[in-house]
């Protein structure tokens, strides 16, 4: 199973690495990084296994949701499935 | 999986305001009757607050995980007047009262289903739940009651007709402090479907299993967008962009059906290719209109500009789940509607052209407040006319009008939430009461006869 972080917000340091660090405490490995800064603009897709996480997938939703509220940027986090299915036939 | 597509997705759901716009669990209650009322009641609440105790918080988990925003869960139940034909009272207030019990207790927003089915003719049942209807849209807050008075088979009865007329009326009478907001929660049809799971009509069919999760998907807003681009560009390609953005749009129901279905150990339905507006900026079908080329809804080319966004809203949501029933397409409600409310206010938009413009869209009549000085027989009037519409033309169409008591022409009304506001729309002055006071029942058309 996987599941896809999205995060959008103006571009600083340490971005990356607080969402790394919350992945890495909650056992959720990082299969794929994207990501394009346009104008001052941070733009990051993650695709993450979470066939194993530590606490419900919906926790992690919440919690990526807040480490994004305190350094000012928005992070989602959903299941692959909502892409796969509007995109693939 | 690309950037662009997750980009796009997500775009979909924060700017565009895509979502689903309701799950609604349908639950047989043939099993609860009883010829005592209390029990009868225990029985009904019992099975609903049973069947349904894992739908809300299944629609929650489900927007979490997916990020897609589900706006509405809701039940819907075997017309009462069926469920509730062998209880031997002269009232069915105190089943609408414990429905509305048990859709406080499992927290759903509606509960469909205080309704029957009459196009034919009334059976006691049928004449007591009508009978009810006033006073169990006064005392209960989320019961929702619907009557079917035709069908193209069966022609339209006029006896019921007429009766209705009178019942909204009532309606309106006893809610007139909250601005006749029962009528809001009344739907009168003709040919109307056993699987919709939009309220104010929705109900659980007879010809429906025990439990079933039906969806309703929505999203003007995301049409609208995708209409901005081609913008001034021809039919073909107008007409393409609707097909593949309402495929798109459907298919985010089906992933949220068969999920809900999967988590609750109930069948999957069908999902209703809908666009249903709300009162949000930007969620309108009259907005869609506009970016068409329209100046206002209710301009000449609106009833065209309709039928194209009806059909391919249907053309694209067909290829994307293989079982769709409901009422699909778009539905033209004034109050729930920006766009269509402002057109009111500037006089593009008349009930004459609303209903004209009925013939092609999803429904009918929706959501229209009218003055509350409006006869009963106007009323029926205007649903005889709405239901020849259906009956004539193969298609469902219903009337939700709201005489709001105390107000007239110009001025405007507040319902709150999802209901919107709308101002009070003129009506037609001249009588038809030598006409609906014939009583009785229309035959049938001639295409009726097939088999």
């Amino acid at each position: 199973m996987k599941g896809i972080i999205t995060v959008l917000g103006k571009d600083k340091v340490g971005i990356i690495a607080k969402v790394c660090t919350y992945l890495a405490e909650h056992n959720l490995n990082i299969l794929d990084i994207s990501q394009t800064i346009v104008q001052d603009y941070f733009n990051m897709m993650m695709i993450v296994d979470i066939s194993a996480p530590t606490g419900s997938f919906e926790d992690i939703v919440e919690d990526l949701k807040q480490v994004g509220e305190e350094i000012g940027v928005e992070i989602k986090l959903q299941h692959e499935d909502i892409f796969n299915i509007m995109h693939r036939i | 999986m690309s950037l662009v597509e997750v980009q796009e997705t997500n775009k979909m759901i924060r700017e565009m305001n895509l979502d689903v716009r309701t799950i609604t669990m349908g639950i047989s209650l043939m099993d609860c009757a009883h010829p005592d009322m209390a029990t009868f009641n225990r029985n009904v609440y019992d099975k609903i607050t049973r069947s349904a105790e894992k739908l809300v918080k299944t629609g929650e988990d489900l927007e979490r995980q997916f990020g897609v925003p589900i706006v509405n869960k809701r039940i819907s139940v075997t017309p009462i007047s069926i469920a509730a034909g062998a209880v031997k009272t002269d009232s069915y207030v105190p089943v609408a009262e414990a429905l509305d019990r048990a859709a406080k207790e499992v927290g759903v927003n509606f509960i469909g289903g205080f309704s029957a089915l009459v196009q034919k003719g009334c059976t006691t049942g049928d004449r007591i739940l009508i009978d009810s209807i006033p006073e169990a849209l006064a005392v209960t807050e989320r019961v929702c009651a619907s009557v079917n008075v035709g069908s193209s088979r069966n022609g339209i009865n006029m006896d019921a007709v007429k009766l209705m007329g009178d019942i909204i009326i009532q309606t309106a009478e006893r809610t007139k402090d909250r601005d006749s907001i029962g009528c809001a929660k009344l739907v009168v049809f003709c040919n109307a479907v056993e699987d919709n799971p939009f309220m104010a009509g929705a109900f659980h069919g007879v010809g429906e299993r025990e439990c079933v999760i039906n969806v309703g998907v929505s999203g003007p807003g995301v049409i609208k967008r995708a209409l901005e681009e081609v913008r001034g560009q021809d039919f073909e390609t107008l007409c393409e962009t609707i097909k593949r953005t309402a495929f798109k749009v459907t298919r985010v129901g089906q992933l949220v059906a068969q999920e809900a279905s999967k988590r609750m150990g109930v069948p999957f339905g069908i999902i209703d290719l809908s666009l249903a507006p709300t009162p949000l900026i930007g969620d309108s079908i009259a907005e869609i209109f506009q970016v068409m080329g329209l100046e206002e809804a209710g301009a000449p080319g609106t009833t065209a500009a309709l039928a194209i966004l009806n059909d391919n809203v249907k053309k694209g949501g067909v290829m994307a789940s293989s079982y769709v029933g409901g009422l699909s397409g778009a539905f033209i409600p004034v109050s729930e509607d920006h766009g269509m409310i402002q057109a009111v206010q500037r006089g593009a938009l008349t009930l004459e052209k609303l209903e004209a413009m009925t013939c092609v869209c999803s429904v009918g009549l929706d959501m229209i407040a009218i003055p509350g000085s409006t006869s009963k027989e106007t009323i029926a009037g205007i649903i005889a006319d709405e239901a020849a519409i259906g009956m004539v033309n193969n298609k469902t169409t219903a009337v939700r009008l709201i005489p709001v008591i105390g107000k007239e022409v110009g001025e405007m009304v507040e319902f709150g939430g999802l209901l919107g506001y709308a101002p009070v729309m003129a009506v037609n002055p001249f009588s038809c009461a030598g006409f609906v006071n014939r009583g009785g029942r229309i035959p049938a058309p001639i295409h009726s006869f097939k088999n």
